[in-house]
């Protein structure tokens, strides 16, 4: 049954499916009916992680290593709980940047940088290319396999035949028409490939179908359940301990370190990146396939131990590849129909990887290496107004053709010296590179185009030396003394064992290694160096995605450019129909007549560059745009603006800092009044109390007897006047330092002669001096000393003045001396009384303020006196101080401006 | 990693917590040559956690925030 001529028409006919899958979704989409447009196709796509390696490569690992298989899908598992907020935060930024590569991606994080994006592509397309090649050995050897039978042989010489017989070689060329044909249809690659991800989903379903197929044979047909071989196998000391992990540091630092690259693969491959990015219809459809694709990956490992086991129990001695167990055990048995199931199964994941990384690498070769050079100013005038959109069309077409024949030679020179799993880690390896730049790039707004350039060249350099290097030595391209000896013989740069570290296995090695470079060199230059304005602007519209609305925010764009210039632009790119389709649809949503719109604005430009960026790469398609738009992109001044801006705001925070202090000292100064205000009612309330008490008692006594002595009723008559007096008196100062605080007061100015004003408050306050036995010392000038002021609040100043000094002294002289000054009037009262301690001269003029005299008992007076006296000088505009030492009298000096002077108070009108 | 609904922290506490079972040193407590109903310790331990994750997973992700997403699904926007 298994003839060359059956398992070729098999072959073909399985390819010939897929063509008509994927043409069957293409004409749906075309007809608006997106059959991928489903959670489940969406997590089915994203298998095409597992490839021919995980198809045979799992079974061979599990074989020779244990365990060690199980990492390169738990690694995904653990990315997909992470899903949610990585791969979606990825996925919205490249939908609204029209991001469309992994290279693209990392140029527009760092400002748009074409050099980053060259180097990103190169790095994939190096890193990647062993790894498409890997899929077509395994096609060829597995087609080599079902071609020997009956035999079961090895070693296979699979690189005997000539190129023009082997059967990878016409794989890859149809593989090459399967990718031009589905994959560049279109030019814009944000265009979603509909008809190719329906067939890669059906791909997905054929290989787990043909896993399960062959491990259920394995498991149940070969043997009586997976207790059965696992009883065999036990049997083996040498199997047995494969069940475990040797308990080593290395090995479980390697265990980790798998886990990690793979979690990085499955984000970063370009093929991942495609599917899972690129080709997302709706990101709603990863709640779903956040744990849809693990079960995946869970049930397509189910029976790797069990196909693993009974490989090595049916061929003991390492007589058969364990490579190729899942081929081998069905096509021991006879059981050639399952033979050819797993054969298909095994092309299956081959074909979908090596068609969508061909696909995703030529979009990256196209916009990110070829562009930049092509256009470039010098090469840009010779096609000056030609449409350039079929040109970009046949760039794709060659790169993928490009691909995939460099996959096949280095496949026909150098894939045949490893394993399967060996060369897809080193891709894992390759891709991981990337890692610092994206992941940090979407988290860190700190992250710069050099830092992320220099990173990603050290990574790449050490992954490349620790194990590029060594297997070009291996097969004779360079010495091997390089990985005995180490470079010039020095030990320490050994490529598998880098500065002595031996401890891990190749791929932890170099995973180690390389991510300690890239990532150390990221994070350390980029903070040492400056990152420019477009890469500020573009580290914040990744960062912060989620928090900018869907699209036109950039603006980046300061410029005009006029409109005419900017569709030509785009029709050289994109063509005249889809161009106008493009143009029609923004002015629909910004509702404007896109006829009479002769500028285009920064937003319009914006827009553009977007377009472009779908098809040429986001790099190049700023180049194109700058050679329309007039200005400079953010030019000085807007630099300067924004400056500005940014300054205006630190100033008004800083104005408000200050208004806040401000009202919490008001607010302080309220409350200090509030509680002033409280004490000034109890003390005004116990002032009005005291005398109304006594002024009640002495009436009481007069009424209640009436016989009193004539002599003591007049006393206590006399009594009651005083003190009926002095309520009064306190009830004026109450309500006159209410009016003067509160500005009622009605003040009547005039020209004052303070001469007089003396006279009379003398007069007035003579018989209180006479009553204490105090003499008096007046000291007056010549002239007419005259203020400009209120003539009876003056002589109040006076009478308080005089009043105090008598009510503060026993006996002694009252000095009073007036001296006119130029422009001022000074005026003292000197007593020889007890005196005022000095901490008291401060708070004397305050509203009742009394001293408590040790030992004296109540205070004298109201405490309102000075108070009114000094707010009276303050509006007449003078000064009062108070000089004065416990024991040794005091003097209170009045300064008044004199009248016609410049800070004399103007008459109010 | 960055916290934001509920949904993004269980999913992220989900992460950290595969993270711990399926490496060194819970790991290695079952890394010895035992069978446990027919299967050896090692693979029933660590298919037996990937299922419960995946399990997990599938709860967590289903529920869904009682307020409409902000960010909906934005079709037949590209040309």
């Amino acid at each position: 049954m298994l003839n060359p001529g059956v398992i070729l028409f098999v072959s073909f006919a399985y390819m010939g499916l897929l063509f008509a899958i994927a043409y069957m979704g293409d004409r749906l989409a075309d007809a608006g009916a997106s059959i991928i447009s489903n959670p489940y196709i969406y997590s089915l796509s994203l298998a095409v992680y597992c490839t021919a390696w995980t198809y045979y490569g799992s079974v061979g690992l599990a074989a020779r290593h244990g365990p060690h298989f199980l990492p390169i899908y738990l690694g995904p598992t653990l990315m997909s709980a992470l899903g949610w907020v990585v791969l979606r935060k990825i996925i919205r930024i490249s939908r609204i940047h029209r991001i469309t590569s992994i290279a693209d991606f990392i140029a527009s994080r760092y400002g748009k940088s074409t050099v980053l994006g060259g180097v990103a592509t190169l790095i994939a397309v190096v890193g990647v290319i062993p790894y498409i090649s890997l899929q077509l050995k395994a096609i060829s050897v597995s087609f080599l396999i079902l071609h020997q039978y009956p035999d079961i042989a090895m070693p296979i010489q699979f690189t005997a035949a000539p190129v023009f017989r082997d059967t990878a070689f016409y794989v890859a060329l149809l593989l090459a028409v399967f990718a031009v044909l589905f994959g560049t249809r279109h030019l814009a690659a944000t265009e979603r490939h509909e008809g190719l991800v329906a067939a890669i989903a059906f791909e997905s379903i054929v290989k787990l179908a043909a896993c399960l197929g062959v491990g259920l044979y394995v498991t149940y047909g070969l043997y009586n359940g997976f207790g059965d071989i696992l009883k065999a196998a036990m049997a083996d000391p040498e199997m047995s301990r494969r069940l475990t992990i040797p308990n080593e540091t290395g090995a479980w630092v390697d265990w980790g370190l798998s886990i990690f690259i793979s979690m990085m693969a499955v984000l970063l491959l370009p093929r991942q990146f495609q599917v899972a990015v690129v080709e997302n219809v709706n990101e709603n459809h990863l709640e779903k396939a956040i744990w849809f694709f693990p079960l995946y990956l869970f049930a397509i490992n189910l029976f790797v131990l069990p196909i693993a086991l009974g490989g090595d129990l049916r061929f003991p001695n390492g007589a058969v590849d364990p490579d190729t167990f899942v081929l081998t055990l069905p096509l021991a048995e006879g059981k050639t129909f399952l033979a050819l199931l797993a054969y298909i199964g095994g092309m299956s994941a081959a074909t979908g990887m090596v068609i969508v990384e061909t696909i995703a690498l030529s979009t990256m070769i196209c916009n990110d290496l070829v562009m930049p050079v092509l256009l470039r100013p010098t090469f840009l005038s010779w096609y000056r107004r030609a449409d350039l959109s079929h040109l970009l069309l046949a760039i794709r077409r060659s790169s993928i053709v490009l691909v995939l024949l460099m996959a096949y030679t280095y496949f026909r020179f150098i894939g045949e010296f490893y394993e399967l799993v060996s060369i897809g880690l080193v891709s894992f390896a390759a891709v991981a590179q990337f890692a610092p730049a994206i992941l940090g790039g979407i988290f860190w707004k700190g992250g710069n185009r050099v830092g992320a350039l220099t990173g990603l060249l050290l990574g790449f350099g050490v992954w490349f030396y620790t194990l590029v290097a060594p297997s070009l030595a291996q097969t004779g391209f360079l010495p091997m003394s390089l990985i005995t000896e180490g470079p010039l013989g020095i030990e320490l740069l050994k490529p598998f064992a880098l500065f002595g570290l031996t401890d891990f296995d190749r791929i932890g090695h170099a995973v180690f290694w390389s991510m300690l470079f890239n990532v150390g060199a990221y994070i350390g230059v980029s903070a040492f160096t400056r990152a420019t304005a477009i890469e500020q602007t573009q580290a914040t519209l990744f960062v912060d995605v989620f928090r900018y609305s869907e699209e036109g925010e950039s603006a980046f764009w300061r410029g005009k450019a006029s409109g005419p210039d900017l569709q030509s632009l785009l029709e050289r790119f994109l063509g005249p129909h889809r161009t106008e389709k493009a143009m029609r649809r923004y002015a629909r949503r910004r509702h404007i007549d896109w006829d009479q719109t002769p500028e285009a604005d920064a937003e319009l430009v914006d827009y553009a560059e977007k377009q472009l960026a779908s098809v040429i790469g986001s790099a190049s398609a700023r180049v194109m745009v700058a050679s329309v738009v007039k200005e400079e992109p953010l030019a000085l001044p807007d630099v300067m603006r924004i400056l500005d801006e940014t300054r205006q705001v630190i100033a008004y925070s800083r104005e408000l800092e200050k208004t806040t202090s401000e009202l919490t000292a008001a607010n302080e100064r309220l409350q200090e009044l509030d509680r002033f205000k409280d004490e000034f009612i109890s003390t005004v309330t116990h002032e009005l109390r005291t005398p109304l008490t006594s002024v009640r008692a002495l009436a009481e006594i007069l009424r209640d007897n009436p016989d009193l002595p004539a002599a003591q009723q007049e006393e206590f008559a006399g009594i009651i006047i005083k003190e009926s007096d002095r309520l009064t008196r306190l009830i004026t100062q109450v309500l006159d330092i209410q009016k003067i605080e509160s500005g009622q007061f009605d003040w009547q100015f005039g020209p004052v002669n303070l001469k007089e004003v003396i006279q009379d408050a003398v007069d007035t306050t003579r018989h209180l001096m006479r009553e204490k036995g105090i003499d008096l010392s007046l000291d007056l000038p010549e002239g007419k000393p005259t203020v400009s002021g209120d003539r009876d609040r003056l002589m109040q100043v006076m009478v308080n003045l005089i009043s105090n000094a008598v009510k503060f002294s026993d006996g002694g002289v009252i000095a009073i001396r007036l001296t006119a000054d130029p422009g001022t009037v000074r005026f003292e009262v000197q007593d020889s009384g007890i005196g005022i301690r000095s901490e008291d001269q401060d708070i004397i003029f305050n509203k009742f303020q009394q001293i408590r005299n040790g030992g004296r008992g109540r205070p004298m007076g109201s405490g309102l006196g000075l108070a009114i006296t000094r707010r009276i000088i303050q509006y007449h505009g003078g000064t009062i101080t108070v000089y004065s030492e416990p024991g040794k009298g005091a003097t209170f000096r009045v300064i008044l401006p004199a009248a016609g002077a410049a800070n004399a108070p103007a008459v109010p009108s | 990693m960055p916290s934001g609904s509920p949904r993004n922290r269980r999913l992220s506490a989900l992460f950290w917590l595969g993270l711990l079972l399926f490496n060194y040193p819970l790991l290695s407590l079952f890394d010895v040559p035992v069978i446990i109903l027919g299967v050896p310790l090692l693979y029933g331990y660590l298919f037996g956690v990937w299922l419960l994750l995946i399990f997990l997973l599938a709860l967590t992700a289903r529920s869904r925030p009682t307020l409409p997403l902000p960010d909906a699904p934005r079709q037949n926007d590209q040309c």
